[in-house]
């Protein structure tokens, strides 16, 4: 049995550690609040910029000659991936979330043969694929100086995609995220991007528009923004998972911490009592001899 | 009847502006300025570095704005922009700043013929504001 000075030593490392953890959470809470209310607030630009593209790609006429962006290259040999997790850890199982999906998603493709390429934005995502898949990362981004997620540093990830789609490098992208549904839960998402899978969103506005250009200038134009825009919403989607998933758990650390202190304190107590008993007896069988 | 509509401003980090009692929008659309009224045909263009203008029995609003989609429908406009600035807001000193970045990409050589022209008109447009 742990000595008394052992076990006090202990209660008074786990009590530090609730403390942290107590303090994680509201810095958590805080934080989540902002992140899950920007995330709101963006939410009415990337459902206009859906409606407008599948107003537009209703419109279009000549399929076989819609942008690349829109119908993809004719083939799924390449298919990228966009895993995107956080810069820190500490969140519960927020990242293992999303790497699961990806990494079951990866194996799909793998065994259908075809080739397999990674983007993973947040150096958490990184750090856990680059032991089986590190041969497949072609980039890794990370935005650990930017506070908030801002569109600024969604564009330069877009950019980016476009520009490698634009060389042939993928014929197919796809962007892993946590999407927030609440505090406690979490959905993994994958979504595909490029070729844009409208599929199953029955435009049923009969009305046509005018178009100023014309549908295949603006589409070509929107196309691009969309892919920022998407990943845009997908970064603010995960910034508010992320404090969310780090909310509860560092909720549930708070509160094993404190079931073991109460353990432990018991335990403490128990032995400081028992060793009082034994002196005592001591003494008084000492007394009784005499 | 009103010759009102409703006008709406999103960039991708909130909603900018809302506005239901607007009369009439210029907007720079991409093969010259636009002027919106109420009952215009359902229309969907896209922006060229240029000013906004409201119009509206409360007062007038100029924004600037460097790139973006309008769509025009049911009497709702709607505006998406990622870089927008009230005028009113935007004093020397930013506006200077603007200036440079667009220079510094107007005298990029290795863009292609649309960016370029986009980036002369930034330069142009905010030069007209001084």
């Amino acid at each position: 049995m742990a000595s008394l000075d052992d076990l006090k030593k202990r209660i008074a490392s786990v009590k530090s550690t609730q403390k942290i953890t107590k303090a994680m959470k509201m810095v958590a809470a805080a934080k989540l609040r902002r992140a899950q209310e920007s995330a709101e607030k963006g939410r009415p630009y990337s459902e206009k910029m859906n409606n407008v593209i599948l107003n537009l790609s209703n419109g279009i006429s000549d399929k076989e000659n819609a942008p690349k962006l829109l119908s993809g290259t004719g083939q799924e040999k390449t298919h990228l991936c966009v895993v995107m997790t956080s810069d820190r850890g500490l969140c519960g199982g927020f990242n293992s979330n999303i790497i699961k999906k990806a990494k079951s998603y990866f194996a799909k493709i793998i065994d259908e043969g075809k080739e397999l390429k990674i983007i993973t934005v947040g150096s958490k995502g990184n750090d856990q694929l680059k032991r089986v898949y590190g041969d497949k990362i072609i980039e890794n981004i990370s935005f650990k100086e930017s506070k908030n997620a801002n569109y600024f540093d969604a564009d330069k990830v877009g950019k980016m995609i476009i520009e490698k789609f634009e060389a042939g490098e993928f014929d197919v992208c796809t962007i892993f995220y946590n999407q927030f549904k609440n505090v406690i839960t979490q959905i993994p998402q994958a979504q595909q991007i490029i070729p844009l899978n409208n599929e199953g969103e029955e435009n049923n506005s009969e009305e046509s528009y005018e178009f100023e250009p014309d549908e295949d200038e603006i589409l070509s134009n929107l196309l691009p923004k969309n892919i920022s825009t998407q990943i845009f919403k997908a970064m603010l989607e995960n910034s508010a998972s992320e404090q969310g998933s780090r909310m509860s758990a560092m909720d549930n650390a708070t509160r094993n911490a404190g079931e073991m202190v109460d353990k432990l304190t018991i335990e403490y107590n128990r032995s400081r009592q028992a060793a009082i008993t034994k002196e005592l007896i001591e003494i008084i069988s000492g007394a009784e001899s005499l | 009847m009103s010759e009102e509509f409703k006008v709406e401003i999103v960039n991708p980090e909130k909603s900018f502006l809302v506005k239901d009692d607007v009369s009439e929008v210029v907007v720079p659309a991409f093969e010259g300025e636009m002027g919106i009224l109420k009952d215009h045909i359902s229309i969907i263009s896209f922006l060229k570095p240029g000013i906004i203008k409201i119009l509206s029995k409360s007062g007038d609003e100029n924004y600037y704005v460097e790139d973006g989609i309008v769509e025009f429908k049911n009497n709702n406009l709607s505006i998406l922009t990622s870089t927008i600035f009230n005028l009113t807001d935007l004093d020397k000193s930013k506006q200077q700043d603007l200036l440079k970045q667009a220079e510094e990409e107007a005298n990029k050589t290795d863009i292609n013929d649309q960016s370029k022209y986009l980036a002369d008109q930034k330069v142009q447009v905010l030069k007209t504001l001084n």
